[in-house]
Formats: structure tokens, C-alpha cells, sequence
């Protein structure tokens, strides 16, 4: 399937000693070198931090890099960081993988230092396999409303509501209730200013 | 309160439910269910003449049921709106002309006994959820005498006894004598840390520096007071709490380490005695109160059920919703433009919900503010020329996003892709190869399998989790450093419903000993009701391999959240025993028997195809 033009390249993150701790980064990265289509693999110490992710983008100019792979924490935390950084550097950001080797590997194999650093090197491979299959997408926009529901009118809804009100939106707030209030207004006094809940 | 009633941004609809939300981030369509108060909200002017003239006496509710009030009725003096309410079921109604009294005092003919619930329906962009808490109802802990004894009250009953709105005008009394007692008791963590069945294992938050506060109040209305708390621990971390704590002690009132195992009452007295341990001196001691009061902890509300349902939220274990992220989004729900505030995400005090509540509005407005938001282009998309219409993605999409399609009439679905979420359920099912879902095509996934399983296959796990449950439930797994196997590869989709059976096929047919295909629990789908699929799809796998003379527990299915990080770890553990016990003479048996019915199938499906009309465009070529 690869076009001969893929090159790819892979930052695989220590995370301080988050994932270097209990798994051989360094291997990681030696090996992932090796894998089809990579042009380059570059070991950080925090790759999201800002000196990271300028050498994703230092490292996509010189390589002329078409797909990054980034192996460190979960997509669910970072990947919109990433997709931003390489964005930044002009790439499509549906070209960019994460393989996540912190949650799923170094967290939850703290005392298998072989085994971890073994599962880390898979999990990369996949990661790169999928990366040669990426597709360049383009979000579409969708316009948000302007107004808001507020459910429930106790003291939280109470106070998100006005906060939004006054800042000049529409707000609809649906409580259950005949009167606004809940919890707070059976109370008498509240802690720690002792004064009146209502 | 009052500013709620009266601010023009703000369209207060009380005594209103939540009938239906549809839609997604930024374009909420949601409809409200007013229910009938009978009284014109508009026109009531409160002057209080239908309640006068009211026969009935029922429960009020807002008092803790220490005093009455009428069928018709204000809920409380300081009620926003400042309205009347006509209780249905207290009323005795009109027709036939049974009273009616209300109705013909009130000047204004506010009262319509034929008012009906209206639905009323808007959009929103964003949505904030802050439907409360619930109060411990103690009555299960029966040792402490709660439905028994009459002078055990409970922290909510506490506060309309001292307040000056309350049933007493502030007097404190004991129920039994109306007489204000001299030596009250409180215990702590009533339905709080427990661990034997009755009330919840985790700690509610407010209920120590609720109980610091009465003791305060007490002193500085009664200085005589003798005050005795019995506590497990006393949690005074927030700011100004430490020394509440302080003034509260050296207004004499005493801390005493330790919880009675059960209280009695004196039948002569009707005071309440106990024993208690105290773990401070280890010494036994004996106890009598004229009243106590329990300090009651705070639970999820029952009725939040139904928004947890419309808005796709998912519940910590202790049935709190559960927070996108809780240190860095800990306002924000897992469901786009949906917010927290206050008690429903964890039990909260007062200064904490007005905090939530003003990050929640920010976050809100940060949204709102944008004007627009991208969309993932994870959608489904139709290959041209391969669909047969013959309208299973109809069927499956729980969306309504396709629609069309005539096998006959030989005509092509349409995809809509702007009500396509992307669960993928359409892709996985369709036999054809004519959808194809955009950042999860099949050649990723398979390439992907193929990853896993070129090397040392019997030595991995391969598994599918969808994005919002299960691999979160992995995320959490290690975010706890829970350890388990290594062998568990995973493979990532949005939604299970997205898992293909011949992805299955085709991690067996490389050599999986196990595949696991894991994903949100029914009621949790962020797609509604895609995993429905899945269970189907891997229903038929378990027959298709029994049949094929392969064991089929080597296919899991497991419903695993966000929150069950723990049900994760389990699960790779007692996955690894299995895949233990998988020989590699089964795995060789299994590859060869899925190729030879893949090549069947195929050949099959190209005698078919070339048959009817030769000249007809080539179908795509089969994945595997």
C-alpha cells in the first residue's frame, strides 16, 4: 500500500521518568529507526512541552516529513496538542499517530522492564503501520448556538446562570422544582461566612 | 436567588422538566415539559387570599415536615418565582363542584383547574448540568433510631428547627416536649465511610463543617448548650475552616473520637443514650442526650437518571457523573458542550458549587464565543458504485444519517454527513465494502492486526476498545498504576460498533489465540445504541466459529467504562490465563480452517458476481 514516498517520523517521549522509568526508551527509539518508511526516530525528555514540539516541526522541514508518529501518552490528553503542532508545521493533522506507551504500557507494567520495553516497541509498530495508511481530512465547521440550558436552579445552576446572563447570553434555566433555590434554600446558615443561605 | 426571576437573559422555567436533547455540541435541540401549576404565573400576584380559604392541610415539604401548609401554597416565603402552586394531589378539585374555594376568592381568576403540561422546545449551544444532590435517608441505619425515636432528627430537620423561617420561628425544641434541649449529641458520617452495606463507602464532603456551623449556631443562641460531636475524623481543610473548627471548640463545644454503634431512648425521658469507644483514650464511654442529630451524607439524586441518559454521561463509582478529566477538565463533561457545576459531579458546599458553577459558565462562553466548532472528519462515506442499496446502514445508524437505498431499483444510499457521529456500525456491517469510515477504514484497522501478529503471535492479546469507554478504561487502568500482563495489544475505534467481523476473522486467521472486543455498556453508547450491533455481530462470530469447529470463548466480549479501570486490569488478567491455555496446534487448526472458508467465500462471491451481468463494474476487492 505505501506509495514510496511515505517518510515518517516517530518521537517517542521519556515523559520525564513517567514511561523512561520503566521501560528502555532508547531501544524504543533505535528500533522504530528500523521500521518501513520511518526517515527519522528522535528520543525527547517531554515531547509535548514546547522544545519537543519544536523538533517535530525542526524535524518535518529537514526530513520533509509526510507523517509523524508520537509515542507517549493517550491520544485522549494529547492528541489534540500534537495535531496542532504538526498543523503548525503545515502537515495535515489526520497525518499524525499517536502510540500511547505511557497508560497502556510503562503505568501498567512498572516492575517488567523487558516486557514493557518489548509491548512499547509493538505498540509503536502498529502505530507506524497505521500511520503509512493515514488519509489527509479536513474538519468541517459547524456554527454553535448561542444560547444555553442550565438544568437544575440550585445554587450551582443559580450562579452559572447569571454568570452567563451577564456576560450576555440567553440563558434557559429548567428547574424541577415550583421555586428556584434546592438544597441551599432549606438551609439556615452556611459555612463559613455563617450568614443567610437565601 | 431574586436576580434569576428578574434578569431579561434569563427565561426561568420552574416546576419544568427536561422531556427530550437531541443533537451535538453547539446545536442542541431540547424540549421542556412545564408541568400544570394551575395557578397563572404571570398574573399571581401573591396576596395570599387562596390559601386562607384553602380547607386542605397536607405535608409541607419544605419545612421537613414539621409543620403544614395548604393544597394551594407558596413554597417558601423568599420563592422565585414569587408565584402560588396548586398541588394536584392534595387539591380536592372543582368538578365536580367539590370546593373551588381558591378559585373564588382570587381577584385576579388566576386559578385554572383545566391548566395542561405544555412542552415547550428551543436550541442551545451548550448545556450545563447542575441537577443537584440528594440527603442520606438514614432510615436503613436503624440503630440510630431515626424512624424509632422521635428526638433523632437528622441534619436537614436541624436547619428548619434553628432557622428563623422555620416551623418554630427559630426556637430550638425537641419534637417530643416542644422543650429546648440542654445536651444535644451529633454523629458524623451517617451514610458516609462506611463499608458494611448501609450508606455509601465515600465521604461526603460538607457534613463536618455543616455540623461545626449548628454547633456554633446553638452556642450563639442557647450558650448553655452542652454540645458533644461524635466524629471519625474531622475534615476542616477549606479556607476559614480551621478556624470555625477552633472557635467552635472554644466555644465548649466537645470532639469526641468515635461513633456509638447504636442508640436507645429512655421511654420515661424520651432521651437518647449510647455507649460509645472512644479511640482517643480507649476509654468506654456512656452518653444521654435530649435530642441528636445525625449528620447525614449527600448522594447522587435519584432522578438524574434521565439526564444522564439524553446527554450520553457515564457515573463514577460512587454514581456521581463522572468529569472529562478530574484535575484538567474537571468542569467539563465527557460529552461535548455539556458542563458541571456544583453537587451532581461530587458532593459539594456551598462556596464549591459557586466556584464550578462560574468555571462551568467560563467554559461555556469559551465555546460560545468561537461562534463555530470543528468537527472530527471521522465520518462515514460512501464508495461510489459499490452499494447494492440494499439498506442494512439504514438500519443500523443510529443517527438516521443514511437514508435511501432500493435493492431493485438498484439505488445508492445517502450518507448525510453532517448527522453522522461516526460510530462506524454502517462500515461494519455493510457486505459490500461501500462505506468507507474516514480515519478507521478497514486497511488501517487490518494493518494495524497484521502489526500486532507478524511476530510471535501467541503471544498477544488483540484487542479492540472503543474510544469513549474501554480505552479510557485502559487510560484509567494505568493512570492508577494497576499492573497486569503485557500481552494485551490494543486497537482503537471509535465505537465497538465499528468492529467488523472479518476483523475478527482476520486477527484469528494471523494466529490470535484470544481477540477481545470491548466497548461502552449499554446504557452508556455514545452512539445510543451502536454497541447493540456489536453484541449481534459478535453473537453470530461465536456461532460462525463454533460451526467452524473453533472454540469460541477465544472471542470476548466485555462492557467495560471510563470508570472501571479496575474491570480493565481484571480483565487482561484472566484474558492472559486463557490465552494460556490456547495451543498452537488449536491456533494452526483455526488459521487453516478460516482460510479455506475465506477462499470459499471469496469464490463464491465472485461466481455470483461475474454471473448476472458480466459487463457490470468489478466489486471492490475483499479487505482480507
Amino acid at each position: 500500500m505505501a506509495d514510496g514516498d511515505l517518510r515518517i517520523g516517530v518521537f517517542v517521549c521519556e515523559c520525564g521518568s513517567n514511561i523512561a522509568g520503566s521501560l528502555d526508551c532508547s531501544a524504543v527509539t533505535e528500533y522504530a529507526a528500523t521500521l518501513p518508511d520511518v526517515a527519522c526516530a528522535v528520543l525527547n525528555k517531554y515531547t509535548c512541552a514546547e522544545p519537543g514540539q519544536q523538533e517535530i516541526k525542526k524535524y518535518i522541514k529537514e526530513h520533509n516529513l509526510n507523517r509523524v508518529v508520537v509515542a507517549s501518552c493517550t491520544p485522549r490528553m494529547h492528541e489534540p496538542t500534537f495535531r496542532q503542532c504538526v498543523s503548525e508545521a503545515g502537515m495535515n493533522p489526520y497525518l499524525m499517530e499517536m502510540a500511547n506507551i505511557r497508560e497502556h504500557c510503562s503505568w501498567a507494567h512498572l516492575n517488567d522492564w523487558d516486557g514493557a520495553t518489548a509491548k512499547a516497541k509493538d505498540i509503536v509498530k502498529v502505530a507506524v503501520a497505521r500511520a503509512r495508511l493515514l488519509q489527509a481530512r479536513i474538519e468541517s465547521e459547524l456554527p454553535v448556538l448561542k444560547d444555553v440550558l442550565v438544568v437544575g436552579g440550585g445554587v450551582a445552576g443559580i450562579q452559572a446562570s447569571l454568570d452567563l446572563a451577564d456576560a450576555g447570553y440567553h440563558v434557559h434555566l429548567v428547574e424541577k422544582e415550583a421555586s428556584v433555590g434546592g438544597i441551599m434554600a432549606a438551609l439556615d446558615k452556611t459555612y463559613p461566612t455563617m450568614d443567610c443561605s437565601i | 436567588m431574586m436576580d434569576v426571576g428578574r434578569h431579561p437573559r434569563i427565561n426561568l422555567l420552574t416546576y419544568s422538566e427536561i422531556d427530550n436533547i437531541s443533537g451535538y455540541i453547539g446545536n442542541f435541540h431540547v424540549t421542556v415539559r412545564k408541568k400544570a401549576r394551575f395557578v397563572d404565573e404571570a398574573e399571581c400576584n401573591a396576596c395570599g387570599e387562596c390559601e386562607k380559604v384553602c380547607p386542605v392541610v397536607a405535608v409541607d415539604e419544605f419545612q421537613q415536615g414539621f409543620s403544614s401548609r395548604k393544597a394551594i401554597y407558596m413554597p417558601f416565603p423568599q420563592a422565585v418565582p414569587s408565584v402560588y402552586i396548586l398541588n394536584e394531589r392534595d387539591c380536592l378539585g372543582h368538578n365536580p363542584i367539590a370546593c373551588g374555594k381558591c378559585s373564588d376568592v382570587c381577584e385576579k381568576q388566576c386559578i385554572d383547574f383545566d391548566m395542561k403540561d405544555q412542552l415547550i422546545e428551543f436550541d442551545v449551544g451548550a448545556v450545563i448540568v447542575a441537577t443537584g444532590m440528594d440527603v442520606y435517608d438514614p432510615t436503613e441505619m436503624d440503630e440510630y433510631g431515626y424512624t424509632r425515636y422521635e428526638n433523632v432528627i437528622t441534619s436537614m430537620e436541624f436547619e428548619r428547627l434553628i432557622s428563623a423561617g422555620g416551623p418554630t420561628t427559630g426556637h430550638f425544641i425537641r419534637p417530643t416536649d416542644r422543650e429546648t434541649p440542654k445536651h444535644i449529641g451529633f454523629i458524623q458520617c451517617v451514610g458516609s465511610r462506611t463499608q458494611n452495606g448501609k450508606g455509601n463507602p465515600y465521604c461526603s464532603n460538607i457534613c463536618c463543617m455543616n455540623t461545626i456551623k449548628d454547633s456554633l449556631l446553638l452556642k450563639d443562641h442557647y450558650p448553655d448548650t452542652e454540645i458533644k460531636v461524635f466524629y471519625i475524623d474531622i475534615r476542616a481543610f477549606g479556607k476559614g475552616f480551621e478556624d470555625l473548627f477552633q472557635r467552635s471548640k472554644q466555644a465548649g463545644v466537645q470532639y469526641i473520637r468515635g461513633v456509638p454503634g447504636e442508640v436507645f431512648e429512655d421511654p420515661a425521658t424520651k432521651n437518647i443514650t449510647m455507649t460509645v469507644e472512644n479511640t482517643a483514650t480507649g476509654a468506654i464511654e456512656d452518653h444521654e442526650f435530649e435530642m441528636v442529630v445525625l449528620s447525614t451524607g449527600v448522594i447522587p439524586r435519584n432522578d438524574s437518571e434521565v439526564i444522564r441518559s439524553l446527554l450520553s454521561l457515564s457515573r463514577t463509582e460512587d454514581g456521581f457523573f463522572m468529569e472529562s478529566h478530574p484535575k484538567l477538565k474537571p468542569v467539563d463533561a465527557p460529552t461535548g458542550g455539556v458542563y458541571f457545576a456544583g453537587c451532581v459531579e461530587s458532593p459539594t458546599d456551598v462556596k464549591d458549587s459557586v466556584t464550578q458553577a462560574s468555571a462551568a459558565a467560563a467554559r461555556t462562553e469559551i465555546l460560545l464565543n468561537a461562534g463555530q466548532i470543528s468537527v472530527e472528519a471521522i465520518t462515514s462515506e460512501l464508495v461510489p458504485d459499490t452499494c447494492t442499496g440494499c439498506g442494512i446502514c439504514v438500519r443500523v445508524c443510529p443517527f438516521n444519517a443514511i437514508t435511501g437505498g432500493d435493492a431493485k431499483a438498484k439505488l445508492p444510499v445517502e450518507i448525510v454527513e453532517a448527522a453522522c457521529k461516526g460510530c462506524g456500525t454502517c462500515a461494519a456491517e455493510c457486505n459490500f465494502d461501500a462505506i468507507l469510515m474516514k480515519h478507521f477504514e478497514d486497511a488501517q484497522i487490518m494493518a494495524q492486526i497484521d502489526a500486532i501478529l507478524d511476530k510471535d503471535p501467541m503471544e498477544k492479546i488483540v484487542t479492540f476498545a472503543c474510544n469513549w469507554c474501554s480505552y479510557a478504561g485502559a487510560d484509567l487502568a494505568g493512570l492508577s498504576r494497576m499492573q497486569y500482563p503485557t500481552t494485551q495489544r490494543i486497537i482503537k475505534t471509535m465505537c465497538s460498533g465499528r468492529v467488523d467481523a472479518n476483523f475478527v476473522l482476520h486477527a484469528f486467521e494471523q494466529g490470535a489465540p484470544i481477540v477481545l472486543v470491548s466497548g461502552c455498556h449499554f446504557v452508556d453508547c455514545h452512539y445510543i445504541d451502536a454497541n447493540r450491533w456489536t453484541q449481534k455481530r459478535v453473537e453470530k462470530l461465536w456461532d460462525d466459529l463454533e460451526k467452524l469447529g473453533i472454540r469460541p470463548e477465544r472471542l470476548q466480549l466485555e462492557w467495560i467504562s471510563a470508570a472501571e479501570g479496575q474491570k480493565w486490569a481484571r480483565t487482561m488478567k484472566e484474558l492472559e490465563e486463557m490465552r494460556q491455555q490456547v495451543t498452537e496446534e488449536e491456533v494452526d487448526h483455526t488459521k487453516q480452517v478460516l482460510k479455506e472458508a475465506r477462499l470459499k467465500a471469496e469464490a463464491k462471491k465472485k461466481a455470483k458476481e461475474s454471473k448476472p451481468k458480466a459487463a457490470e463494474k468489478a466489486p471492490a476487492a475483499a479487505v482480507a
